[in-house]
């Protein structure tokens, strides 16, 4: 099923371009809007939707790498992941960035708006998970961490359901935009319900040829 | 000029003296509280002496009143209106049928309303549900005019009023968003009271199709999803109307919906918010929007939590 050689390695050198415009054409849409005057007039709010979609569709880019690799075969894919992921953390950024701008960085306000309305803890919550997963992804971190980095790293999935719930709470009426999110984030999850049965049926093996390894010694 | 002989007159319509004079005091201070928002924007401040930190409202461009709309009968997003109300709604001709309890009810073309009343300038805040704010200088007619002339019964208690149904004008309705047609209502002394407008205009403009041209309710101590745009039929009833926002969600809109800092949206703070065209800050929300000095006698002795 795996892309030919000759495809991968045109794959290949296309890859790391189509990652950087696709991470940076938010930005740069943003940009234009705001040069050519077609950005709302309510420009936080408008700001506040981009990045945060950006954020959102970015997030889910990064967890349909191993369904397009398993489904393609072309592990080739792989090296696009993590700064796809970075482009999300940036674009959460931002959008936290845009949000204390709107809050006047008033501390007070901030922390009640976050403690008391739950479609903002949600999104708050999404973020700071993604804190530790940006700064562990370098190369070093990823040895250093060793097992443990990819148990790290499956907070991303809890990250990206908050940034949905996120989405849908905050949305006064029609919830279409963010019930299309939620859809495609269902499917990138379902995808891996196979493959975590696997490894659960594989543990649970594991351990149970322990206990009679032990029990026959 | 038909002149009733005194038993031509219900009793029931015979108010007593006291409540005449009262009456006519009440008129007197609302007329002057009329004129003095009429005559904008020195007014304006005046109506906010109730402490605002001494805050400007200085009305809103023409673009950000025009372009940043809610009009969910043109789609659920700010920009929609601007971009297909003005191609698809046909406002003229316009007919506004006032039915229901009242002793003139009929069909009125919007021509013959308009030039049956003084249209009259009001610069009022206009207050989000969704914690933004406009200054908006409209034009349009105080509402208790329309409806004194269409005398109400005694057992009209509440006004309703419905926008235009038509998919093909307001292709929005095609979708269930909420239940169509848009349906408002106030209580009939909300509805009789002067600052209570029937817009017809913006900057003395004729009003923008995605503002509620022809005709559109402005009842700026509210939050706006109050405001109905678009007016068809004005009903009066003994019964509080089944509300557009309130049907589809009641415990997030109440039927009065009254502008209060103090009572937050279930998801969402009230207690502040963003006036369009500012940056770096949000305003405190005012109690009434600003207009409780005016207002607030309306609701003595209700509680405002439970009557959101």
């Amino acid at each position: 099923m795996a892309p030919s050689p000759r495809a991968q390695r045109v794959l290949a050198a296309l890859l790391k371009p189509a990652v950087w415009i696709g991470g940076l054409l938010p930005l740069a849409l943003l940009v234009g809007a705001i040069a050519t005057g077609t950005i709302s007039q309510e420009p936080i709010e408008d700001l506040t939707h981009r990045t945060g979609k950006a954020a959102l569709t970015l997030l889910l880019a990064t967890l349909a790498i191993t369904p397009v690799r398993r489904l393609t075969g072309w592990n080739g894919i792989v090296p696009a992941r993590r700064p796809l992921g970075l482009f999300a953390f940036f674009y959460a950024c931002l959008h936290l960035l845009v949000y204390l701008f709107d809050q006047g960085f008033a501390p007070g306000y901030i922390v009640e708006d976050v403690a008391e309305h739950p479609y903002v803890t949600a999104g708050f919550a999404a973020l700071v998970l993604l804190v530790p997963l940006a700064l562990t992804s370098t190369r070093g971190w990823i040895r250093r961490l060793g097992k443990g980095w990819q148990k790290l790293h499956r907070l991303v999935y809890l990250a990206a359901a908050l940034g949905v719930v996120h989405f849908l709470w905050g949305v006064k009426k029609d919830l279409r935009e963010p019930l299309i999110y939620a859809a495609v984030l269902a499917a990138l999850l379902a995808f891996r319900l196979p493959q975590l049965r696997k490894r659960r049926a594989q543990a649970k093996a594991a351990r149970v040829r322990m206990e009679s390894d032990a029990q026959a010694a | 000029m038909l002149i009733r002989k005194p038993d031509d007159v219900r009793s029931s319509e015979i108010t007593d003296e006291k409540l005449y004079l009262d009456r006519r005091r009440f008129l007197g201070t609302a007329a002057a509280a009329a004129a003095a928002v009429a005559v904008s924007p020195g007014a304006l401040a005046a109506c906010e002496a109730g402490g605002d930190g001494g805050q400007e409202d200085r009305p809103n461009s023409w673009e950000q009143i025009t372009e940043y709309n809610n009009f969910y009968e043109y789609g659920t997003d700010k920009e929609s209106p601007a971009r297909l109300a003005p191609r698809l709604l046909r406002t003229r001709p316009w007919t506004v049928s006032i039915e229901g309890l009242c002793r003139r009810p009929g069909r009125y073309h919007l021509d013959d309303i308009v030039r049956a009343n003084r249209v009259e300038d009001r610069t009022y805040r206009l207050r989000c549900v969704e914690a933004w704010s406009l200054v908006v200088p409209w034009n349009g007619i105080p509402l208790r005019a329309l409806l004194t002339r269409a005398q109400p019964n005694p057992a009209a208690r509440f006004v309703e009023f419905t926008t235009l149904l038509d998919p093909e004008q307001m292709p929005g309705q095609r979708r269930q968003v909420l239940e169509w047609p848009y349906v408002e209502g106030l209580r009939l002394d909300e509805a009789m009271h002067p600052l209570t407008l029937l817009a017809t205009g913006i900057y003395g403009r004729a009003l923008p199709a995605q503002n509620g041209a022809p005709l559109r309710l402005v009842v700026p101590w509210k939050y706006g999803f109050k405001s109905i745009k678009s007016i068809v039929r004005i009903r009066f009833t003994d019964r509080q109307p089944r509300t557009a926002w309130n049907v589809s969600a009641p415990d997030e809109y109440g039927f009065y919906a009254n502008v209060n800092p103090d009572v937050d949206h279930p998801r969402w703070s009230q207690a502040r918010e963003r006036r369009i065209g500012e940056w770096l800050r949000r305003r405190p929300t005012l109690p009434f929007n600003g207009y409780a000095d005016q207002v607030a006698s309306l609701y003595a002795g209700m509680d405002l939590r439970r009557n959101f």
